[in-house]
């Protein structure tokens, strides 16, 4: 329930409009009680009396109620609709937002596949609960009382069945919302999975398609689609056994009435005529209880999903801002004090120990070294993708943590390993750069990524669509695209992450040599090519988490085993 | 490349509805008896209410407690009967919805596969996710909510009008005239809001796209300080859909205050005539305040039935999207060549001839283009005999990968013929045709699960000895043992505990598990060290060995040791010989391999 009230919050300014729309329910309840009223007037007096002048003035009555029913009514399915879609938009938009702070391992967290669903079905059962279980919950108690009240009025004796059937019903619902409300969960939980499933199949399309597994695709989907199959069947055959319970409890009543009215009748205590109407207000008591049994469902129900909504937003990021962060960076230099990084607390191994490097603004340096070396984790440290677990990084002469996020990650840029590219056009994607860029900056950075070639060719030139994912253009464009799209961001550290290795090498020459011409920025490449670093102005290698040597191509060569392995080996290979 | 039309425009309700019920058709008998539930309850329920008259009758004729023991008795008998009718029905319903869904989400599944790369390339992961979840959801809860409830206030409208028409047929003029009225308002309505609907569930799976894909691409947003952007351009997504989906649901009420409105006006109109009548002598007071109830009766069910109006509008919305996709069509796969692997090799079978595979691969003036007007290859021809190795060179974008699309037929092209062994491909069932070709993708996709699986997913009656043996040849053995659990290591989250060096060896040993005559190998760009890299190329080489071979080529071993090389430039051959000859033509062959040297 507390999850329920904080989102409540998250109505904000359509607090308004469910307060309107709360009004109207009202207004348009009481109408509907007027009414029938006015009916009865027009046979019984009108009618009855044969005065023709009496029935016209109460129908023209009742045409003026209803008239002013329709008039609430419609103007209730406007605010109701703004206020369940409204408060929909808003909560995701916190959860967005929320999402946009989080670091790596929150994000691991949750899944890709289950994110989605929480922004998306877990809010579509929120606004239902709103759009279907509002005007009951309005409505029914108004009903519920006034019933009771009537009844109660009639003959206070009769009346004590309810005092009886009501705790009987109470218990009764409870025992259901209890069983079905963590079904529920489960079946949130199932369509992440069902999800998940359907995401590795579309990443993995071509591999499916090649290896020609469609059939064993659709036996894995099959084992998911029947386990929320299942999961759907549980949860919403416990959630209608709510209806015969009603209704059983409602026929009890009646019998009970029956009974105990007969035998008052027979006595001699009750009328009939109060007998049938006692029963036709039960009735209505029956039936607004059973309405809001409907909304305790729906409420159930929705109270899985604004769990699962409130876990998002109470993920702690974990990598926060400074309160009072620096917002200018000096220069390009960056420097490792005595480094060490692991990737989570159980790691079994340290990923960088103890690194001290230092970078001059405007130098060039290479990193070089084995699979799992550490030479990626190495260079998002500067970007500050993770920081670190002991010693420091600096750029520009201040510890990275002391910045704010956005001012460091715009004075660094960084061309990651897993290059891509988002669904839009070529235009659209450099902008990620510098959302500002002309035309004439953004061929400018093309020309320097080796990309202008390829793309003057392109019909559509920067309007070409690059599809999902960038498949459009082949790996080695997308690298350079990538490159492009860093350059406009203007940094002061640029880096690349293996980030030209689907490049020919000649490209790969011209783009490197057009790099060299962008004087101040420090230049750090990762490479598994000698040829890539080996004009650095010095060249780090990294073994198992350590730096094991650090010097020039021709030092290097002279003093550093590894390197000359690597060389002579790479040389020997002539990688293409 | 085939267009992505559907073959027809499921636009109309009518259309997706019965296609909707077509699906519940295969469960008839469960709706059946639902329906039978259904009646059987409705009708205890009036019997049981009915009961009360004669009771009161009996007692005020002064009848003693042993008639009212009697009477409360069988009401008892007849409510039990309802209850049980309103259990079983709801049990059953909740089942069958479920297998609909069920069922509806396996053929979406089951299409989705069959559809051309074209679809995936131009359609966001997360879009098409939201088939599976909000759009089959739509449905899912209209069947669980509204289809016993519609069934039940059909009959309920039916049963009432039959009074109706029996006790006053000239008042019923008015009242029909008056439903009349309220189906048209609610037709016109529902019209108006399940366009809205549809487009609520169209911007439900763009931004499910976006969400998906900005998710998965966290690491450059963060570099990119993309944020804030994303947030706008996030915030814009979420506004459309606030706005698609307040309009709809705004329509969709407006149906309940109308109905009864119309409804109250309905029996203002209908007691004054009536009252009319029993002034003019044609009608008594007492028939006329029993038709009044009737009247009153018959509006309960038929605001229920509009109740359910935004559920249903909603699922036809979802179900229409869902159907628009099984109406796409699929690949074209009208080859009737099949591949049989018997123990003495490959064979060819068409119709009753069999014939042993070689693996020779002609293209003949292929020609093809991915966006129309963009020629990607112009009239390429190249022949590979059995057992040869082809390496295609060439600057990144000049068609290399686009050739090995198009001897799997991810793609069909526009001129010219690609021959296997002599028969065009298309001539070939595409499942034999992919089968008989091994392909090694730069991108290696791991599947949650074991590496066994992964490995397995290569031929998937490989016992464990074969998938070993495999690992052996792709020289993965080795690394696949010092993993915590061997073979039986789980993959998580497309293969993110593995480095890249390992997902290649992983993606060749899937590749030799498969044993194909041909094999297409698009070699995956340096990012190893270098010597992960002398064990790519020894598995690489020993899964080479006497097969038809087609190599996107890296490096330089592989190109040396090829027995044709084709440099290509722009979708055109430009040069073609082996190492040998193409380095003595001093052409664009030599600048790429000179390129590296250059540098030393």
């Amino acid at each position: 329930m507390d999850d329920l009230k904080r989102l409540l919050s998250y109505l904000g300014p359509y607090r308004k409009d469910l307060a309107i729309a709360w009004l109207l329910v009202f207004i348009e309840t009481s109408f509907e009680l007027i009414i029938p009223s006015m009916m009865a007037d027009l046979i019984d007096e009108g009618v009855a009396a044969g005065d023709a002048g009496f029935m016209v003035a109460k129908g023209a009555q009742m045409a003026f109620c209803a008239l002013l029913a329709l008039a609430t009514g419609l103007a209730y399915a406007r605010f109701a609709a703004r206020a369940a879609y409204g408060w929909g938009a808003r909560i995701r938009q916190a959860e967005y937002s929320r999402i946009q702070e989080y670091a790596f391992p929150n994000i691991d967290k949750f899944e890709t596949s289950s994110i989605v669903t929480r922004l998306t079905g877990d809010i579509t059962v929120m606004q239902n609960a709103i759009n279907n279980g509002f005007r009951p919950l309005v409505r029914s108690p108004i009903m519920l009382l006034l019933g009771i009240f009537f009844s109660f009025s009639m003959n206070a004796e009769l009346a004590i069945i309810f005092v009886i059937i009501t705790p009987l019903l109470g218990i009764g619902l409870f025992a259901i919302v209890r069983r079905v409300a963590p079904m529920y969960k489960v079946l949130q939980k199932t369509v992440d999975g069902l999800n998940g499933v359907v995401e590795e199949d579309l990443r993995a399309i071509r591999t499916v398609k090649a290896f020609v597994r469609e059939g064993y695709e659709e036996r894995r989907f099959g084992e998911v689609n029947a386990r929320l199959r299942k999961a759907g069947s549980d949860t919403n055959s416990a959630a209608v056994i709510n209806l015969p319970f009603f209704q059983a409890s409602m026929y009890l009543c009646i019998l009970l009435l029956m009974y105990f009215g007969g035998s008052m009748v027979i006595e001699g205590t009750l009328q009939f005529g109060e007998l049938t109407g006692f029963l036709t207000y039960v009735m209505q008591v029956l039936n607004s209880m059973m309405m809001l049994s409907n909304v305790f469902l729906l409420l159930t129900r929705s109270l899985a999903s604004a769990h699962r909504i409130c876990e998002i937003l109470d993920e702690v990021p974990v990598l926060q801002e400074k309160d009072d962060p620096v917002r200018t960076i000096a220069d390009g230099s960056v420097e490792f004090r005595l480094v060490t990084f692991r990737y989570s607390q159980e790691a079994e191994a340290d990923t960088l120990e103890d690194i001290t490097l230092s970078i001059r603004a405007g130098e060039t340096i290479g990193i070089i070294g084995g699979t799992g070396s550490g030479k990626s984790t190495m260079v998002q440290l500067i970007d500050r993708l993770y920081d670190v677990s002991d010693g420091a990084v600096l750029v520009g002469g201040v510890d990275v943590r002391d910045y704010s996020l956005h001012s460091l990650r715009d004075a660094v840029a960084m061309i990651l390993q897993k290059n891509l590219l988002f669904s839009g056009t070529v235009r659209d994607n450099l902008r990620w750069g510098d959302a500002d860029a002309s035309d004439e900056e953004i061929w400018q950075a093309c020309r320097i990524a080796g990309a202008e070639e390829f793309l003057r060719r392109f019909p559509a030139g920067l309007d070409t669509d690059l599809g999902q994912g960038g498949v459009n253009v082949s790996g080695g464009q997308k690298q350079r695209l990538c490159i492009a799209r860093a350059l406009l961001k203007k940094p002061k550290v640029l880096i690349l992450d293996d980030s030209a290795s689907a490049v020919d090498t000649a490209t790969e020459l011209c783009i490197r040599r057009e790099l060299q011409r962008l004087e101040g920025m420090t230049k750090i490449y990762i490479a598994q090519r000698i040829s890539t670093v080996m004009h650095a102005d010095r060249i780090v290698i990294l073994d198992g988490g350590r730096i094991a040597d650090i010097g020039t191509h021709s030092q290097l060569l002279e003093s550093s085993p590894i390197y000359r392995e690597i060389y002579e080996s790479q040389m020997k290979g002539g990688m293409l | 490349m085939p267009r992505m039309v559907s073959s027809r425009k499921p636009k109309d309700l009518a259309y997706t509805a019965k296609r909707l019920l077509s699906y519940m058709g295969m469960h008839r008998y469960s709706l059946l008896a639902v329906t039978f539930l259904v009646a059987v309850s409705v009708l205890c329920n009036l019997l049981g209410t009915y009961m009360v008259s004669p009771i009161v009758d009996g007692l005020a004729a002064g009848e003693g407690y042993g008639f009212l023991a009697r009477g409360v008795t069988i009401t008892a008998a007849i409510y039990t009967v309802g209850v049980l009718a309103a259990f079983g029905y709801s049990q059953i319903m909740a089942r069958a919805s479920q297998k609909v869904v069920y069922d509806i989400r396996r053929d979406l599944f089951t299409h989705m596969q069959t559809l051309p790369l074209s679809y995936f390339d131009t359609h966001q992961h997360g879009d098409v996710m939201s088939f599976y979840t909000n759009d089959a959801d739509t449905i899912s809860d209209a069947l669980n909510n509204s289809f016993a409830s519609v069934i039940k206030n059909g009959m309920q409208i039916a049963g009432t009008m039959t009074m109706l028409l029996a006790l006053n047929w000239r008042l019923s003029i008015i009242v029909f005239a008056s439903y009349a009225l309220m189906m048209l308002y609610v037709r016109h309505s529902a019209r108006r809001s399940k366009e809205y609907y549809n487009r609520y569930q169209k911007s439900l799976g763009i931004l499910d796209g976006y969400i998906q894909e900005m998710a998965a691409g966290q690491k450059v947003v963060k570099v990119f300080n993309h944020e804030k952007a994303n947030m706008d351009v996030f915030g814009g997504k979420n506004e459309e859909l606030r706005r698609m989906g307040t309009a709809a649901q705004a329509y969709a009420s407006t149906m309940i205050p109308a109905v009864v409105t119309i409804s109250f006006l309905t029996y203002a109109i209908v007691s004054l005539c009536g009252g009319f009548m029993v002034l003019g002598g044609t009608a008594t007071l007492g028939s006329l305040a029993s038709y009044l109830v009737f009247v009153r009766q018959s509006t309960a069910p038929i605001n229920q039935f509009t109740q359910q109006s935004n559920f249903l509008l909603s699922s036809l919305a979802g179900a229409e999207r869902i159907f628009e996709l099984l109406d796409m069509e699929g690949e074209p796969d009208e080859g009737k060549v099949v591949l049989a692997r018997s123990s003495s090799g490959w064979e060819w079978q068409d119709g009753e001839r069999s014939v042993p595979l070689c693996g020779d691969v002609r293209f003949s003036h292929v020609g093809f283009s991915y966006e129309e007007g963009v020629r990607i290859l112009h009239g390429i021809s190249l022949y590979a005999k059995p057992g040869q190795k082809i390496a295609f060179v060439g600057s990144t974008g000049a068609g290399k990968t686009t050739i090995a699309n198009l001897i799997e037929r991810f793609y069909d092209i526009e001129d010219g013929q690609i021959l296997f062994d002599g028969i065009d491909i298309r001539r070939i069932a595409k499942g034999s045709l992919r089968r008989s070709l091994g392909i090694v993708l730069q991108d290696t996709h791991l599947f949650t699960g074991t590496i066994r699986e992964n490995i397995r997913y290569g031929r998937l009656d490989a016992s464990d000895g074969e998938v070993e043996e495999a690992a052996r040849i792709a020289s993965a053995d080795s690394f696949i043992r010092r993993l915590p659990n061997g073979y039986d290591t789980m993959v998580v989250s497309d293969g993110a505990n593995l480095s890249s060096g390992q997902r290649q060896l992983l993606a060749i040993a899937r590749a030799a598990v498969a044993d194909p005559p041909v094999l297409i190998l698009d070699e995956a760009t340096s990012s190893v060290d270098t010597r992960t890299e002398d064990l790519i190329e020894k598995g690489m080489d020993r899964l080479m060995e006497g097969r038809t071979v087609f190599v996107i080529a890296h490096r330089l071993s592989t190109v040396r040791n090829a027995d044709a090389i084709m440099v290509l430039e722009h979708g055109d051959i430009v040069e073609r010989g082996d190492h040998g000859q193409l380095m003595a033509m001093k052409g664009r062959y030599y600048e790429l391999f000179t390129g590296m040297f250059e540098l030393s």
